[in-house]
């Protein structure tokens, strides 16, 4: 019985191993890096009250087996102090330790708060400026729109290496998540609202992206290339996309119809605000239009953003004032 | 339907004959097998006379042991339709790459994670858990029945109801395509037009309704009907963990029949509450249904851990270690529960100390849950175990559950939950600790108290077949889950381009069909154990040696459990007798006063499952109809004045004697 629960224990130890080798274990990006060596963290952590109770409970299960006949056999033992503060204070302090590493972490990669470091020792200059895309969960495709340079993708995303890069991202109908493993974890993107995620990638490649949200039919094909370049490159992957049609707004609304695997597109340049309509759903004129309505959702043009400080919903409201 | 489209509009609403899939060759093929199956089930029934026996001895029976049994047969069941659908997907994950498409399109993958997760959550975990705990324990505490027996009888019909919907959705119509919590605005009338979400709602909505009443009933009847000297703190841990499951019921299950109730109004009359536009907030909904949604996984596993220390005492010969931490951490639990909800969308864009109190109140869970598991590891210490089959389902539980914990705290960590969120690493982390936890107890409870039920135990070599091929078959299936998710492959995906993939997914593949096998090891088991009854016979009414009060009592036990009411001196109430060379009563019995059978149960199950299935195609004069009917009887019902009667003493000391003899015949 024992051998086969041990077969059964070191299955995922190899499992484990071989996982190294995958993109969380080894990405290419700073905050998915980050997010690595957390894993691998409370990973350890937890091995140090994990391997015992295994061991434990198949030893226990071994040597007090009925046909060993022991005879430290005790029928009625069923309490120790001792004991009882060994089992309750272990885990208690593991707890505290990884609730420490927890809340630093979790304020230090924070989506919304800019980056600090574009990887390990070299830290953001205070005047550079990230670079902005705008990225739209259409269905089932993605948008992205870089404001700085005019231009729109769909299916695709370039940035330059080891520039910081601010995602500010939302969805035409349904929720869906952008990830891209080898960049940076993952945000929901909902319609109505807008979620902020700041990355940058350390390796020029290409990785792949897509919708860690089930979002109906087209899901399965809404993937997209996350495109890690140096700077020449980038200007150029700019000008090649300068080529291509406008992003007007009824372009934009045939775009936004239900569509699955769609191939990557270029436009040269895009209507103006067509982003900030989308986040407010004020493409059309209409009754879903947000940005003329008052509700409580709707925070005040002072109470905008600051990404530092704030630690309300992020995601709540409804309509980022810019 | 009819000549005149209007008219059969009315009356059929939404169904027409394009509802019936005979365009899918898979849907027809398992619809011709289930009705082959059914018609052979029905023929056999009326061949061997049996419907007068199952109306009289079961359907209208208000007896929680066979209250118990019914809900066990119906999650036993429909795990048979859940696991079909986790097969599917297996086979599907497993060769759809590339240009092969596989064999579900998305239109039918997506209607199977949705009915599976579904099915196995609402119609297979929760009628096993509540199905012990209905058996169990009004005998562990020395009670003849529960509190409220109708409404028992009445919450079993609606929760088969509400399953009796889902399984409709298979053949008239279609299930929903949301995934399994139904997140709007994907569920909303914009993007689901069709039926499948209101079979989702109204399954859920009707079956809801026996699960509260059902979690009423257990908690009046635990906290009210404790045989006397039962004190809280000498209940056994399973009635404990049931007590806290109740209340858990109780306080959870109210927010998701008004968050579906929500969504149901947004979908039938306009309204916007979790609409994108006219101020709804789909970010509501997903905060209510995970309100509900994160206790009712404790509610799942504390009757497991229940079973699991009942078990660990009982084959280790040996008291239960540190009892008093158990019920603490149990309460610990039972508060914490509805302190984490928030860990399920950590990438919803909360702030950061939102974020971070959810993910450490999370990690805070697992110290009671570890101390759980060490009260049970010192249970074993200096013991005497006998690895009958439902302790190796026990030590099978705490090398897997334990390794899910610590891929659940992983989780619990926001950041590193940005990069696993909605992967399949999250899959394999909750199949970890449900099948590890919830299922493996189950199967260990199953096996446990199936003599009480039935008069004899379980066939061991079957049962310890179906052990191996399911534990075995539980690493195959998802360790290589835990794989893919580091590989950062995300759930719910019907094609994948990336080849290197495939390898893991058909291990996980592999991993299913050993399962099966765990399953059909299972049905076996039962078959057997059938056949071999006479051998496998319980005579004593305590086989193994029991701790607690329902080994007192025959197997299966006379209706009214305990002829004259126990009195407990002392925690595991039943070994402190046996320890005291406690006598049975053998004379001087007095008449007991019992509630009678009632068919009005089925009747309001039967009628709701019209009034459900009305809504949801539409068809309003039925609607109405049959929302009347269930009205009138629920009223007439109250009439019924003849709700109880008294087994006469001359019985009760017939049963008693025979019993006698049969203990005196083989003790």
């Amino acid at each position: 019985m024992s051998l086969k629960a041990l077969r059964g224990l070191l299955l995922p130890v190899v499992l484990l191993l071989t996982g190294c080798q995958t993109v969380l274990m080894s990405p290419s990006g700073d905050v998915a890096l980050q997010q690595r060596n957390l894993i691998i963290t409370s990973l350890l952590l937890m091995l140090i009250i994990i391997v015992p109770v295994i061991v434990l409970t198949l030893l226990f299960a071994w040597r007090y087996r009925a046909s060993h006949q022991r005879d430290d056999y005790d029928p009625d033992w069923n309490h120790s102090t001792l004991l009882e503060l060994l089992i309750w204070s272990a885990p208690l302090l593991i707890i505290i330790a990884l609730g420490a590493v927890t809340w630093v972490s979790t304020h230090k990669l924070d989506p919304f708060r800019p980056l600090e470091r574009v990887s390990e020792g070299r830290p953001v200059t205070v005047d550079a400026r990230p670079l902005v895309v705008d990225v739209v969960a259409l269905d089932w495709k993605w948008l992205f729109i870089y404001p700085e340079q005019g231009i729109a993708t769909v299916n695709e995303v370039a940035a330059p290496v080891d520039r910081p890069i601010e995602f500010r991202i939302t969805a035409s109908t349904v929720m869906n998540s952008f990830f891209v493993p080898a960049l940076a974890g993952q945000i929901y993107a909902m319609p109505g609202m807008q979620t902020t995620l700041h990355a940058v990638i350390n390796k020029p490649g290409d990785f792949e992206g897509f919708s860690a949200n089930y979002s109906g039919a087209g899901f399965s094909g809404m993937h997209f290339m996350f495109r890690g370049m140096d700077e020449a490159q980038f200007e150029q992957w700019v000008a090649q996309a300068k080529s291509g049609p406008v992003l007007s707004r009824d372009v934009y609304q045939q775009l936004a119809k239900p569509s699955e695997n769609d191939p990557v597109s270029r436009y040269a340049s895009v209507a103006p605000s067509l982003f900030e309509d989308i986040v407010t759903q004020c493409v059309t004129p209409g009754p879903s239009c947000m940005s003329g309505m008052k509700g409580p959702n709707l925070p005040a043009p002072e109470h905008a953003h600051d990404s530092t400080a704030d630690e309300s919903m992020h995601g709540m409201p409804m309509a980022q004032p810019h | 339907m009819s000549d005149s489209p209007d008219l059969a509009k009315l009356i059929f609403g939404r169904l027409t004959w394009d509802a019936i899939p005979f365009h899918e060759p898979i849907l027809l093929w398992t619809f011709v097998a289930v009705a082959a199956g059914g018609i052979a089930l029905l023929a056999a029934l009326t061949y061997f006379r049996l419907w007068g026996y199952l109306w009289r001895e079961w359907f209208t029976s208000i007896d929680h042991k066979k209250i118990g049994v019914m809900y066990m047969v119906l999650g036993l069941v429909m795990l048979l339709r859940g696991f079909s659908d986790a097969i599917m997907m297996r086979m599907q994950q497993a060769v759809a790459f590339g240009h092969v498409q596989g064999f579900l399109p998305p239109h039918h993958y997506d209607q199977i994670f949705t009915a599976h997760g579904v099915i196995m959550i609402f119609f297979v975990a929760m009628p096993l858990v509540t199905g012990l705990m209905n058996f169990v324990v009004p005998l562990q505490i020395g009670a003849r029945d529960v509190s409220f027996p109708f409404l028992n009888n009445f919450s079993f019909w609606m929760t088969s109801a509400g399953a009796a919907l889902i399984m409709m959705s298979l053949f008239v119509g279609e299930f929903a395509r949301t995934g399994w919590l139904a997140y709007p605005p994907l569920s909303g009338i914009a993007q689901s037009p069709d039926v499948g979400v209101d079979y989702y709602i109204w399954g859920l909505q009707i079956a809801g309704v026996g699960t509260l009443l059902s979690g009423i009933n257990l908690l009046v009847t635990i906290i009210k009907m404790r045989a006397p000297g039962m004190t809280m703190m000498r209940m056994p841990v399973f009635t404990w963990t049931a007590l806290c499951t109740n209340v858990l019921i109780v306080a959870a299950f109210p927010v998701l029949t008004a968050v579906l109730g929500l969504l149901a109004l947004d979908r039938y009359a306009g309204t916007n509450f979790f609409t994108t536009t006219l101020g709804g907030d789909a970010m509501m909904y997903v905060n209510l249904i995970w309100i509900w949604g994160h206790p009712e996984v404790y509610i799942l596993i504390l009757p497991a851990f229940g079973i699991y220390s009942e078990v660990v005492a009982t084959f280790s010969r040996k008291r239960l270690f540190g009892y008093t931490s158990m019920v603490y951490a149990t309460v610990v639990i039972t508060v914490l529960s509805y302190l984490v909800w928030l860990h399920h969308f950590f990438t919803m864009g909360s702030g950061a100390s939102v974020n971070s109190f959810f993910g450490i109140t999370t990690m805070i869970i697992s110290i009671p849950t570890g101390a759980k598991i060490f009260n049970w590891l010192f249970t074993m210490y200096r013991g005497r175990i006998t690895f009958e089959v439902p302790m190796l389902w026990t030590v099978a539980f705490m090398v897997t559950f334990t390794i899910g914990g610590m891929t659940g705290v992983m989780l619990a960590v926001p950041p590193a939950d940005f990069a696993l969120h909605n992967s399949l690493f999250l899959i394999a982390h909750f199949h970890n600790v449900i099948i590890g936890g919830v299922l493996f107890g189950l199967f260990a409870g199953i096996n446990y108290w199936f003599p009480k039920a039935f008069g004899f135990r379980l066939d061991p070599f079957w049962g310890k077949v179906s052990f191996w091929f399911w534990v075995v078959g539980f690493y195959f299936a998802f360790m290589p889950l835990y794989v893919l998710g580091l590989m950062g492959v995300t759930r719910r995906l019907n094609h994948f381009e990336d080849p290197s993939l495939q390898i893991w997914f058909q291990i996980a593949a592999f991993g299913a069909l050993l399962i099966a096998l765990g399953i059909g090891a299972m049905l076996i088991q039962f078959y057997v154990s059938f056949r071999h009854r006479e051998a496998l016979r319980d005579h004593t009414g305590d086989p193994w040696g029991g701790r607690t009060l329902e080994w007192s009592t025959s197997s299966p036990p006379p209706a009214y459990n305990f002829a004259f009411t126990p009195r407990v001196h002392n925690r595991d109430a039943w070994w402190q007798m046996k320890q005291h060379n406690y006598e049975r009563p053998t004379a001087d019995f007095i008449a007991i006063h019992m509630p009678k059978n009632t068919g009005a149960g089925v009747i309001l199950g039967g009628i709701s499952t019209v009034l459900g299935f009305a809504m949801i195609w539409h068809m309003w004069p039925l609607a109405v109809l049959s929302f009347i009917a269930l009205l009138a009887v629920a009223i007439g019902h109250t009439f019924n004045y003849q709700r109880d009667y008294h087994i006469p003493a001359d019985e009760v000391s017939r049963v008693e004697a025979a019993r006698s003899e049969l203990l005196a015949n083989h003790v």
